[in-house]
């Protein structure tokens, strides 16, 4: 301590010193660490969360899911402007006629940053240690469309010989699937089906072993565009280009800065002042500011992700399906959505966000006060007279409180009901509505993958994301058929119908589609709109003179 | 004085045990647990993670390992961030929250003591209210606004240190000076009133009539008997600045020890919270025991060898 | 360390008072009256309470009364503080914020007072295995983690406000309890207060007649310190789940919720943060005066 302070004494001085220097100076404008390094063609991101970690086997989260991006690379990749699956490590790859097997065939020159070369074992290595029980990976249902795969992970089936996947020669990968899965080769970009090196595993520990060094700079190894440089946790994370990935040519980014910044204040001051290159954690409140003074900087993309209330039809008075609809219908989404959500997001009437090139549910939820009050009446509680004591339970968070409290208004002016409202933080509030204790919650659903199926699926009976105590036949019937359906144009019809079921129903209040807003350096291209905010690291690059032009 | 220390370091140990014991029972009595996320896990999936960490076991069961790891000084891996154990995470981010918090410290202790000092000499006049005013600006404005307020005027208006980090100097600057700005006003405040109070007693105005310098009545005679409470209010603060401040260093993205307190609670981490509540406790005894040490040089009269 | 002779002629305050209760707080009440800053600070005080009694009928609108066409406008005749980001009005929101704040204020320092007080000057009075005893234990209250704490009684106790101030108060004692021990302990040493238990005097009525009231210098001094913190620390405890319901709101609240807007809607920042300083200021102000009031040392220069 003795020494720290000393060291201290140095920097205070230090400190002093710029002080005099930058008023002496007059404060000339200097170049910014963002200038300086678009000219190395070293790309600096706002990356929210410090990771939990790097194995993409432990890791749940969106921060993660872009390192394990640049570290490693899957079967297929997409394009980021059309979202479709393009070659990656697999340079083709065929499908049977029931949809359930897909043969792959690697590239012969796809390596990890060590120089050995990526084998179909490297894949059937990694998907045997997520799926294995030992491992306890949150994230391994990812992985339970494959034939026998879910039973292998929850311990029924010991050998991992019988679950869908062989590796038929060192080039050539074979997977057997449950059910066609019209979305299997998008969910490859996920890092849970990433490739592992096995010998780095298997260096610092056993295959099943949770937390051991081999996540470190200088231990890991990675196939993906870049590789581990440098990690100081709550400070940065730096990924240099990796000379042994098969298509090194084609990246044109020297490094990737991922920055941790808890703040979202921060981090957009930290872009501001020309600290960053890319964020997409902007405070609501100052997107308007950059949308009318620096257009050319902000991006806001629809995002494939929903924002809703569940209602708890257990409990009165929500097990009453005229009061869920009424409550539905007594909410002005545009005008919630234009003077209190901003960002440029989208009302929502139902709950799977539109899809241009594929699904778009043509039903929604009416605004409808007339109806609603009718509805309301049926239900035994004429405007509003009689309704028992009620609350909406949302996590702490200031967006969440302005919008709780504007629908908490329509309510009261529309209804004539009174909600009161309360904030659980974020722990509290799980664990309050995986065990049905509320009566209405916020919520919110982020696909992983471009389908309807990832957000219907969650309101089937008993599901572990319904956390409505809704349970409906027909609507379970209706998933089941529309995953036993091959042709894509009648397996959205099957959707549609049971999203049109569950609209009915209402265990839930569609209020918003989210967007994700980016803010871009100037010098920075490539960063391509798609609706699930996927940022391919492979294909950015810099032109250091357009920020002069700007 | 050595066997009142060494009796002192004796009682750690009871306290530890009850301190580990509480927060044991107390971080899993609060709802949730550490892998509940916003996409459910299946109970297969939540019953094999904790079988990893033994957080199936009966809750005797774990608290009797976790004891008998800490016996061997083995905290377990934090179960939020797995590829370190809790013994890594503190030290690797113990400097960082030290260093802030000793600048803050000096921070707090010069503007604090000075301010406190001159106020007191000459009660009721202007240069007793002016120090007064500027300490009382650090108490008004809390430190979440007064860091971002610092970062507008000095970061993104005048651009003479950075918005955020810790590295360079002139990063250091401005969350120094936040941390510091509250304690800085408190220490004024009571420096003033402990002052004014000494300065009218009977032995001060002996030594002035016996002709002792000014300079040398203030600070030798005055602040030696006046800071009393200043130091049993520095005691846990000091502490405090210590092992970090969840909101500076949110703020400035500074990779010190405060977010884990906060976020390792919030988060049921369940290891963690134990890992840093330990640390915290240990800090506040020996801090606690330095108060009474300088306590008992300040003011003779308090004898410990009683105690 | 004992080269300071000119310390050992104590001053025997206290004990040539017959009746403390009396003048000494007639005498205290005068000088108070003369410290215009003090009186001011009681002024504003009083003005700042009286607003917080009076907010249902004199606020211009409702707390919650939203105007979705005027979202985040600034001041002007209609709305004098501007309004927030749901259209309400903010000055509005600073009265009713300051009821909950001050209300905060009060009853958790009073607790924090009462409790920190007592227990510091039991353990400082009693000495010896109990005083020891009694610093440990707060030690480790010191060391618990306040944030399971909160979130625990958010769970088992649902939320209200006098959990709130519970709350509150439980943490906020332990620093003055330390602070009133040290100087009660350095207090009992001095040749008055020996002079009493000679006297025969009950040991409760020295501690209550005799050492508290000598203590009362930084029990005023640290009082004044805790009102901001607990205001403060409502809006962290708010975070949590315990605090103060939305559309209701509280000063510590507003100024969070401003200062993510303060470069977009400045006002969102300053009226709340105004209001808190000014009467903050006030009550330090008053501290002060109130202290050197008391102090029965100046009294006699």
């Amino acid at each position: 301590m003795i020494g720290m302070s000393r060291q201290g004494v140095w920097n205070a001085a230090a400190a002093a010193m710029a002080l005099a220097l930058a008023l002496g100076a007059g404060c000339s404008k200097t170049e910014t660490p963002a200038v300086r390094a678009a000219r190395e063609g070293v790309l600096l991101v706002g990356n929210g969360a410090e990771p939990q970690a790097l194995d993409p086997h432990l890791v749940t989260g969106v921060p993660e899911h872009r390192i394990a991006t640049a570290l490693f690379e899957g079967l297929c990749d997409l394009d980021p402007a059309t979202l479709e699956a393009v070659p990656a490590v697999a340079e083709s790859w065929a499908v049977s006629d029931d949809g359930c097997v897909y043969t792959f065939t690697l590239r012969p020159d796809a390596k990890w940053s060590n120089g050995d070369a990526v084998t179909a074992d490297d894949f059937a290595y990694a998907w045997e240690r997520i799926l294995s029980p030992a491992l306890a990976s949150e994230y391994a249902y990812m992985l339970h469309c494959i034939k026998n795969a879910k039973a292998f992970n929850e311990g029924e089936l010991d050998a991992f010989g019988q679950v869908g996947v062989r590796v038929v020669d060192a080039r050539t990968l074979e997977v057997t699937l449950e059910e066609p899965t019209p979305y299997f080769l998008e969910m490859q970009i996920h890092y849970t089906w990433f490739p592992l090196h096995r010998a780095t595993i298997e260096q610092f520990g056993g295959m099943t072993e949770r937390g051991t060094k081999w996540t470190r700079p200088g231990n890991l190894v990675g196939n993906g565009a870049f590789t581990l440089e440098r990690w100081e946790p709550n400070r940065v994370l730096r990924v240099v280009k990796n000379d042994h990935y098969w298509n090194a040519d084609a990246v044109r980014l020297s490094a990737v800065e991922f920055h941790p910044i808890e703040d979202t204040l921060t981090e957009e001051r930290s872009f501001r002042t020309g600290n960053l290159h890319l964020t997409e954690n902007v405070p609501i409140s100052k997107i308007e500011g950059y949308q009318r003074d620096t257009p050319g900087l902000i991006r806001i993309d629809p995002y494939y992700g929903s924002y809703y209330y569940r209602l708890n039809v257990t409990r009165p008075p929500f097990d009453d399906v005229r009061v869920r609809r009424a409550f539905a219908m007594a909410v002005d989404r545009d005008t919630l959505v234009a003077r209190v959500v901003r960002a440029g997001r989208r009302p929502a009437g139902n709950l799977t966000p539109p899809d241009p090139s594929g699904y778009t549910c043509a039903a929604s939820i009416p605004y409808d006060v007339e109806a609603a009050r009718a509805l309301l009446a049926e239900a035994g509680y004429p405007n509003g007279e009689g309704f028992p004591p009620t609350e909406l339970l949302y996590n702490t968070s200031e967006n969440h409180k302005l919008i709780a409290e504007a629908v908490q208004q329509m309510w009261k002016d529309n209804l004539n009901v009174h909600v009161a409202l309360l904030n659980q933080d974020w722990k509290v509030y799980l664990s309050s509505m995986s065990t049905l204790d509320y009566q209405m919650a916020r919520s919110a659903w982020i696909g992983d993958f471009v389908d309807p199926i990832n957000f219907l699926e969650c309101f089937v009976t008993g599901g572990g994301n319904n956390r409505t105590g809704w349970a409906s036949p027909a609507y379970d019937a209706l998933i089941g058929e529309a995953r036993r359906t091959l042709d894509a144009g009648q397996r959205m019809a099957v959707l549609e119908k049971a999203e049109r079921v569950l609209l009915d129903e209402a265990p839930i209040i569609p209020v918003y589609f989210y967007t994700r807003v980016f803010l871009i350096a100037p010098e920075l291209r490539g960063v391509e709109s798609n609706l699930l905010g996927y940022i391919n690291f492979k294909r950015l690059w810099f032109e250091p003179e357009a920020r002069a032009e700007g | 004085m050595a066997r009142f220390i060494g009796r002192r370091l004796l009682h750690f140990i009871p306290v530890l045990f009850v301190v580990v014991t509480l927060t044991f029972f107390l971080v899993r009595l609060a709802p949730g647990g550490p892998f509940d996320a916003e996409k459910a896990r299946s109970e297969e999936a939540l019953a094999q993670i904790e079988r990893v960490y033994n957080l199936d076991a009966p809750l005797h069961r774990q608290y009797l390992d976790y004891l008998a790891g800490l016996i061997h000084g083995d905290l377990g891996p934090s179960l939020q961030k797995p590829e370190r154990t809790v013994t890594e995470w503190i030290l690797l981010r113990l400097p960082v929250s030290l260093e802030l918090g000793v600048y803050a410290l000096v921070v707090a202790l010069g503007i604090g003591l000075t301010a406190g000092v001159i106020a007191a000499l000459r009660p009721n006049t202007f240069t007793d209210h002016a120090p007064m005013s500027f300490a009382m600006v650090g108490i008004c404005i809390p430190n979440f606004v007064l860091g971002p307020v610092l970062v507008l005027v000095f970061a993104l208006w005048l651009g003479w240190f950075g918005v955020e980090g810790w590295g360079a100097a002139s990063e250091k600057v401005l969350p120094s000076i936040t941390l510091g700005a509250t304690y800085a006003a408190y220490i004024a405040r009571m420096t003033r009133g402990s002052m004014l109070e000494v300065l009218s007693q009977d032995f001060i105005r002996t030594a002035r009539a016996k002709g002792l310098s000014e300079a040398r009545v203030v600070l030798r005679h005055g602040l030696r008997g006046g800071l009393q409470p200043v130091v049993a209010f520095l005691g846990p603060a000091a502490a405090g600045l210590l092992s970090g401040s969840f909101v500076v260093e949110r703020i400035f993205q500074v990779p010190g020890l405060g977010q884990e307190f906060v976020m390792a609670a919030r988060n049921r981490d369940y290891t963690m919270v134990m890992g840093t509540v330990l640390f915290f406790a240990v800090l506040i005894m020996l801090f606690n025991l330095f108060v009474d040490i300088a306590q008992a040089w300040m003011d003779p009269r308090i004898r410990h060898e009683r105690a | 360390m004992n080269a300071h002779n000119d310390r050992e002629i104590p001053a025997p305050a206290g004990t040539d008072e017959p009746e403390p209760g009396t003048s000494l707080w007639k005498d205290a009440w005068h000088r108070l009256w003369q410290n215009r800053l003090a009186v001011t600070g009681l002024v504003v005080l009083c003005c700042m309470t009286a607003l917080a009694v009076l907010t249902p009928w004199i606020a211009p609108y409702s707390y919650d009364e939203q105007d979705l066409e005027l979202t985040a406008a600034g001041p002007c005749a209609r709305h004098w503080f501007g309004t927030d980001r749901l259209g309400r009005d903010l000055l509005t929101r600073v009265l009713y914020g300051g009821r909950v704040s001050l209300m905060v204020g009060i009853a958790a320092t009073s607790v924090s007072l009462v409790v920190g007080v007592l227990y510091g000057a039991i353990a400082g009075f009693a000495g010896g295995r109990a005083d020891t005893l009694m610093m440990r234990f707060v030690d480790i209250l010191y060391a618990l983690p306040y944030t399971v704490f909160v979130i625990i009684l958010t769970v088992y106790f649902g939320r209200n406000l006098v959990l709130l101030f519970l709350a509150i108060g439980a943490v906020e004692w332990l620093t003055m309890a330390r602070i009133v021990r040290g100087r009660v302990m350095s207090l009992k040493e001095k040749e008055f207060i020996e002079a009493t238990t000679i006297m025969g005097l009950s040991r409760g009525r020295v501690l209550l007649r005799h050492l508290i009231p000598n203590a009362l210098g930084p029990i005023i001094v640290y009082t004044t310190l805790t009102v901001p913190r607990v205001m403060l620390l409502e809006a962290f405890l708010s975070f949590l789940g315990l605090g103060v319901q939305a559309p209701m709101s509280s000063w510590g609240l507003l100024i969070q919720q401003g200062v993510e807007t303060m470069e977009e809607f400045p006002w969102m920042l300053i009226f709340p943060s105004l209001a808190l300083s000014i009467t903050l200021f006030s009550l330090n102000f008053l501290g002060d005066g109130l202290r050197d009031a008391l102090d029965p040392q100046s009294a006699r220069s």
